[in-house]
């Protein structure tokens, strides 16, 4: 699809919070930090990201009647420590799309909620300051709206539900670490409003096979109680789909893969306790019938406790 | 509290996840259709008007080999050995094509339009390469299967088929030979039973009528079809609905029968339907001097108009005085109130679109990349008729009248686009964005309004059950092209009264060609 791929249904999850890798000490689905128990962190993501050359199949291209396709999103989240090894984390975007060339009409509106369970499953020292810990991701979307998916590239979802099993292995040494996840991700059929459509060849049904993805991912750099600074670069593949054929329309179940790299920033106020502020930026570098976008986004997370401790635990990094 | 309403949506996201489907591949609405068992043979269809051929026996057919020769014994024999060792792969082949071979050969049409309905891209200089049928391979492939050109090949497969199907019902009653499962008690009907006579075979007719078209209307497909038709062929006898020399005389025949066809499509001036460069400037100089705002292209880099010269294409039903008087008259001046009101309406409508409404614009978008109009209501067609249960030749009729009708609107419909080159209404207000894609081609009247106008009236005709149904349907289509703020309401009225008018000549052939009786 021509949005980018952060913005797919499932990804976007894992986009945003690869983007916006919100509270101090909290987590994402896709980073090595747990939350401290029963501290609810809430927060919010403004994300902006365009591009004006896709790839067209393998075929690297413009569109003078799409000129600049910008996508908007605001997502809210939450993440919840259930324990000390266990939290769910949960988001929803509304999202705006335009084009600057042509005559096709925006869209915009509410498009999935999604929510993650994450395990702090294993952890194991190494030598003296070296802390090697792994964690497994389960979670799922769901489309909140009846959007229309079959409108790309300015639709602004693609209507799957989705189910996704993630591994995520991290090393910190000091206020250094690396992280590397891997992620299988099921789509079910999506229904379009058409009775027929072509891939390689004319499917009479609107029941449309969303081929399955898998995302990888790896990330280092710095991560202290206050700070995390970080690289990323991230992999997605769809297994299976087809291409867009020559000068033709993008299709919900074509075959798109993206290769990202981008950086993120976290900040926590030491004036106010439990507020954090998230930057980030990443670029598309190589891909396949996806939009070669340029997307920052920035969020502000706040961390609520309902442990009944007279203070909120400082919640310290597990890999401190 | 928050934790259980987290934990109660991830559950759901779970549960709902659960129910997803293991087996993802989707199957067509088509897929597993039972073998064809008409309701009636219409064994009299030797004696229904053709549309091309002056009689049914214009081509000769050879007298068949008596049943009791060595070259039909091992005609026979060959069916028993494909049936002795059948493989799952001819057994699912047999399936497919049981299922009627005017309904596969239809959707191979679909495919085809669907695979080659794509606008070429522009050059590096700005303008654009056009299809060329003398070099057919290299890009921009040809064809360009647009709307007209669309109908137009609809409707020559259809029309060839339903000619060729007279001519081979003709020879089935004249020769009488039965079908090898009636001859030889150890062959199994595979692909059911019926009274029909077997030489020739009606679905090697059918194969051969289409396949001999592609050599005019997708060039670049020959080998394909040619796989299609051998496919069939093996399946009609490995069925042991057809012995091979019943095969290779209904191909022969429709072949001959298409060649009729092939030859009035090379001169139905559809060649010269992309005009050139001073033709394309004529409209506007035109336009200008009636004081018309002309219409231009809203694509970058401007695209020529699409088929400007397709209202002179020689129709089926309407001949070209008719094209004439079916002209509804211009639409409000480009400057009148009126037009300022319809552009207005035109932004409001798709400022205030409803869900339901995106749903018909997509529902009836049917654009670049699709079958067209007339390939949806093809497939609109299909899902009655095989409820209806008709024989091939009637299947073969109807889908003619149903594609001489859509072919003809397309023709009047462009006579009365390029006869008035009115600007779409995002011409005429630039803040109007559209749900869909805006056509390359003028305003006045809907091409959607008069193809489905047009198909509902042939159609209720055929089904008098339906007829309110596909009224319904033929508004909705119409309908769907104001939600997506790409035409003017008066262009949808119009274009569904004319239409009609179209629709019409489709009846009154209907009712003239003998199949009612």
């Amino acid at each position: 699809m021509l949005i980018p791929p952060k913005l797919q249904n499932f990804v976007v999850t894992l986009a945003l919070l690869l983007a916006a890798c919100p509270c101090l000490y909290a987590q994402t689905d896709d980073d090595a930090i747990m939350m401290a128990k029963k501290n609810l962190c809430v927060g919010a993501t403004y994300t902006h990201s365009s591009w004006d050359y896709y790839w067209e199949g393998t075929l690297h291209r413009n569109n003078l009647n799409l000129g600049t396709v910008k996508t908007q999103m605001v997502g809210v989240m939450g993440i919840y420590g259930i324990t000390r090894h266990l939290a769910v984390v949960a988001n929803a975007p509304y999202v705006w799309t335009d084009a600057s060339a042509g005559v096709l009409h925006g869209m915009h509106g509410v498009q999935d909620l999604s929510a993650w369970l994450k395990w702090d499953a294993y952890q194991q020292h190494i030598g003296n300051r070296g802390v090697l810990s792994l964690f497994a991701v389960g979670g799922g979307s769901v489309p909140l709206t009846n959007y229309l998916a079959d409108y790309l590239p300015l639709s602004i979802g693609l209507h799957s539900k989705t189910l996704s099993g993630r591994i995520i292995a991290d090393y910190q040494l000091g206020h250094f670490f690396a992280t590397a996840s891997g992620t299988y991700t099921w789509r079910s059929d999506i229904t379009i409003d058409e009775q027929s459509y072509y891939t390689t060849e004319l499917i009479l049904s609107n029941r449309v096979d969303m081929p399955n993805q898998t995302v990888f991912n790896f990330h280092t750099g710095y991560r202290a109680n206050r700070l995390i600074i970080e690289a990323m670069v991230s992999d997605m593949t769809t297994l299976g789909g087809f291409d867009i054929r020559r000068n033709d329309m993008p299709f919900p179940s074509n075959k798109m893969n993206a290769t990202m790299v981008g950086a993120h920033v976290k900040y926590e106020f030491k004036e106010v306790k439990g507020l954090s502020v998230t930057a980030d930026g990443n670029y598309t570098v190589a891909g396949r019938n996806v939009g070669q976008a340029t997307t920052i986004d920035a969020g502000v997370f706040y961390i609520l406790d309902f442990s009944h401790k007279k203070t909120a635990e400082t919640p310290t990094l597990k890999t401190k | 509290m928050r934790l259980t309403i987290y934990a109660s949506r991830l559950l759901s996201v779970v549960a709902l996840t659960a129910l997803l489907s293991c087996n993802k591949s989707i199957s067509g609405t088509t897929a597993n259709l039972p073998p064809l068992n008409p309701a009636n043979e219409d064994l009299n269809a030797g004696t229904w008007k053709t549309i091309l051929l002056s009689r049914p026996d214009t081509f000769a057919v050879a007298v068949p080999a008596a049943t009791t020769t060595t070259s039909y014994t091992a005609d026979l024999e060959e069916i028993v050995g494909y049936q002795t060792h059948m493989t799952s792969t001819l057994q699912s082949q047999i399936s497919y094509w049981s299922a009627g071979g005017v309904l596969r050969w239809n959707e191979i049409m679909r495919n085809m339009v669907a695979k080659y309905n794509l606008a070429p891209y522009q050059n590096a200089n700005g303008t654009y390469p056009i299809p060329s049928s003398t070099n057919p391979f290299a890009y921009p492939l040809f064809p360009f299967s647009n709307p007209p050109y669309a109908a137009r090949a609809y409707a020559y497969v259809s029309a060839a088929q339903y000619d060729a199907l007279v001519a081979c019902w003709y020879y089935k009653s004249l020769y009488k030979r039965n079908a090898p499962y009636v001859n030889d008690s150890i062959i199994k009907p595979l692909a059911g039973k019926t009274n029909l006579y077997s030489y020739p075979s009606e679905g090697a007719v059918i194969a051969g009528a289409t396949a001999e078209l592609m050599q005019l209307l997708f060039p670049d497909e020959i080998a394909t079809i040619q796989q299609d038709l051998a496919q069939q062929e093996l399946a009609l006898i490995a069925s042991g609905a057809a012995a091979r020399s019943d095969v290779t005389a209904g191909e022969a025949l429709g072949r001959q029968v298409a060649d009729v066809f092939l030859a009035r499509g090379r001169a139905d001036n559809a060649s010269k339907a992309v005009g050139n460069a001073t033709v394309w400037a004529a409209y506007v100089t035109t336009a200008q001097a009636q004081n018309q705002i002309p219409w231009y292209s809203l694509e970058t880099p401007s695209r020529p108009p699409m088929l400007p010269l397709f209202g002179a294409v020689k129709g089926f039903l309407v001949d070209s005085a008719a094209v004439v008087s079916l002209d509804p008259g211009p639409p409000p001046s480009t400057s009148s109130d009126s037009m300022k009101a319809q552009t207005e309406a035109a932004y409001n409508t798709v400022k205030n679109a409803t869900r339901d409404q995106l749903s018909q614009v997509q529902f009836w978008a049917d654009g670049t990349g699709t079958w067209t109009p007339p390939g949806h209501w093809n497939y609109i067609a299909e899902q009655d008729f095989i409820n209806q249960n008709y024989s091939e030749v009637r299947w073969a009729r109807n889908y003619a009248l149903l594609n001489m009708a859509e072919m003809d609107a397309a023709i009047v419909c462009w006579h009365i686009k390029y006869e008035y080159f009115n600007p779409r209404p995002t011409q005429m207000d630039a803040a109007i964005r559209t749900l869909t894609g805006v056509p390359n081609f003028p305003s006045y009247v809907s091409g959607h309004s008069m193809f489905s106008s047009a198909a509902a009236t042939i159609l209720g005709h055929l089904i008098p059950s339906r007829a309110q149904a596909y009224a319904t349907l033929a508004q909705q289509a119409a309908d769907s092209r104001i939600y997506a703020g790409i035409h003017y309401t008066i262009d949808c009225t119009v274009g569904s009264a004319v239409g009609q008018k179209v629709g019409n000549y489709a009846v009154t052939r209907a009712e003239s060609d003998g199949a009612d009786q």
